[in-house]
């Protein structure tokens, strides 16, 4: 069938600032899409604009097969949304909350009430239920948010920041609920900060900035444009450093070296073979090493890299050699 | 589409109920507040304010308009708060019926004003007020307060939506006091100097306050208002209800 969030051409301006700046995506059905970038980068906007809350001024948007402009209805009947702040009645209790979104889903009355008792159950928020939301900690109002986001198991699922200020129980509770969901044949566009996050839950990644996709691919995809994995080695003696980056079995133009917190770190490709053959050569020359440690290129480093920033990164590592 | 607006509606009209039931005091506050004006001006400021008949009789209904028109501001205050809250993105993002919030809104502000419109005449009973006027004038005068209720109503709801801030909601409240006391709830316009006589006269609250007064058969009755407390009401409606629904559905488009 056709994809589930066809997003072509679309500008959205807040007086002369342009939020979305002629944004294209597509999200295949049943798959997991995550939008990556920083603050500002128009990741809210896009949302709501997904979610019918917001019209664009420019381009075309369909969601579930729908218009989300001039079929608003229709759109809403199949998507769920969890938004980047609580969208719950805060003087209400939990359940009440749900039973009240479940009857404006038209479930009915009773479907309603049986809806919001096995939600409260699979979020952990059973005995929480009657107590008013503004009394929840934010963990748990993230909780019973996205509840309420899955009350009809919608076609299309949009969650924006889902596991910002989570503790990481929460946050694999989060990952688990749109695994499960995705299991069942829903769509996920969820927006993230978080790389991991990402890397975790999506098929695909789109990198936006300034409200344009800059970069869109799998992780691996996206880590392989920053030179993928890197090794960061930290010495006893920051004196050893020049002799060390000569003799390691190291790429020597990409090795960068940060003198003040005595570290060299450089691109990898074979991981296991860098790892140990990094840890033998510093055996046989008696180079005291404090840390070796294989790493994923942060978002910083895929995002500057991404937008041509890369000389931040040399910045932040020190001088090449 | 419609086939769900009258049960959305309820849905959201059972939501202003629960908060209600969850905020027991304010619910208390707002039913008081207009029973301890009656009382500061039928016992501290008294008087005759050069009127035949008993003051009682005249200041009763008046505070009767006069809470019916104070009811905008609870209406403001509330709509603007809802409005500012997260819960409105989820309503708006869902299959619901458009407006569904304000039917809620406005049943339920129905509702606890017709409680205060009780528990006044209640209390204006209890120190002397009496209706003359039978049973069917009694009805008709509660139908006038309760229609100058649901114009204030409207015109809280869209005031709502423009000033969009609870800090803009003070600055409309301040203005909402000189219109209700430029009116005849306390004093008849002929006591007034010329201008102010004029304006008093003009005031929509008036009109009500007139028509129940003569309903009553109290004090400051003058037959033939009836019409001018029924046209007042509709004809701001009429503005009114379909500047707000209109702008409810365009919100932070
Ligand atoms: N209601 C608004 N009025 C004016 N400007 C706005 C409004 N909403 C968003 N913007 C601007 O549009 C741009 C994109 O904002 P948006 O909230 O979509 O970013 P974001 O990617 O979600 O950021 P964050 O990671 O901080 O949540 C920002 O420059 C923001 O200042
Ligand atoms: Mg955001």
């Amino acid at each position: 069938m056709t994809d589930a969030i066809v997003v072509e051409g679309v500008r959205k301006r807040y007086g002369d600032k342009h939020a979305l700046d002629g944004l294209d995506l597509t999200v295949g059905r049943g798959t997991v899409h995550g939008v990556l970038g920083p603050n500002g980068a128009g990741k809210t906007t896009l949302v709501r604009i997904l979610s019918t809350l917001l019209r664009p001024d420019e381009g075309r948007v369909e969601v579930a097969g729908h218009d989300v402009v001039s079929d608003a209805h229709e759109v809403r009947f199949r998507i769920g949304l969890l938004g980047q702040h609580a969208a719950l009645d805060e003087e209400l209790g939990g359940r009440q909350n749900l039973e009240m979104f479940g009857r404006l889903y038209h479930l009915g009355a009773r479907h309603a009430r049986v809806r919001a008792d096995e939600l409260l159950e699979r979020f952990g928020l059973a005995d929480t239920g009657r107590k008013a939301v503004k009394e929840y900690s934010g963990g748990m109002r993230r909780r019973l948010d996205l509840a309420a986001s899955l009350i009809t198991e919608p076609e299309v699922l949009f969650l924006d920041e889902p596991t910002t200020g989570l503790d990481p129980r929460g946050r694999a509770e989060v990952w688990d609920a749109v695994r499960s969901l995705v299991g069942g044949g829903t769509t996920v566009l969820l927006t993230t900060q978080y790389l991991e996050e990402a890397d975790q839950l999506a098929h695909r990644i789109s990198v936006v900035d300034q409200g344009r996709v800059i970069a869109d691919g799998t992780a691996n995809e996206l880590k392989a444009l920053t030179g993928g994995d890197r090794i960061d080695v930290v010495l006893r003696d920051g004196g050893q450093l020049g002799a060390a980056v000569a003799l390691l079995p190291l790429p020597k133009p990409e090795v960068s070296v940060d003198a003040d917190r005595r570290l060299l770190s450089a691109p990898v490709t074979d991981r296991m073979g860098a790892l140990s053959g990094v840890v033998r050569a510093l055996e046989e020359a008696g180079i005291e090493a404090e840390d070796v440690a294989l790493r994923r290129p942060t978002l910083d480093e895929v995002f500057l890299h991404l937008t041509g920033g890369d000389d931040r990164v040399h910045d932040h590592v020190g001088e090449a050699v | 589409m419609t086939t769900y607006a009258l049960s959305d509606s309820w849905t959201m009209t059972r939501r202003e109920l629960a908060h209600w039931a969850r905020q027991p005091v304010q619910v208390l506050v707002a039913l008081v507040f207009p029973v301890m004006l009656l009382l500061m001006f039928g016992y501290l400021i008294g008087g005759g304010r050069g009127l035949e008949g008993d003051y009682v009789d005249f200041l009763v209904p008046g505070m009767l308009a006069l809470t019916m028109a104070f009811g905008l501001e609870g209406t403001m205050l509330a709509v603007t708060q809802d409005l500012n809250k997260g819960v409105i993105d989820r309503f708006r993002s869902m299959p619901m019926a458009n407006g569904a919030v304000l039917v809620g809104r406005s049943v339920a502000d129905m509702l606890q004003s017709a409680l205060g419109l009780a528990v006044l005449i209640g209390v204006g009973y209890a120190i002397g007020w009496r209706a003359h006027g039978g049973f069917g004038a009694f009805m008709g005068a509660v139908g006038l307060l309760l229609l100058f209720r649901f114009a204030m109503l409207w015109i809280g709801i869209q005031l709502a939506m423009v000033a969009g801030k609870p800090e803009m909601v003070q600055a409309v409240q301040i203005l909402v006091w000189p219109v209700g006391f430029l009116s005849n709830a306390f004093a008849t316009p002929e006591s007034m100097p010329g201008w102010l006589g004029t304006v008093v006269e003009w005031n929509p609250m008036s009109q009500t306050a007139t028509a129940v007064r003569d309903l009553f058969g109290g004090p400051g009755g003058e037959p033939g208002h009836v019409w001018a407390a029924v046209a007042w009401p509709l004809a701001l409606l009429a503005v009114f209800f379909p500047l707000a629904v209109r702008r409810f559905g365009a919100l932070s488009k």
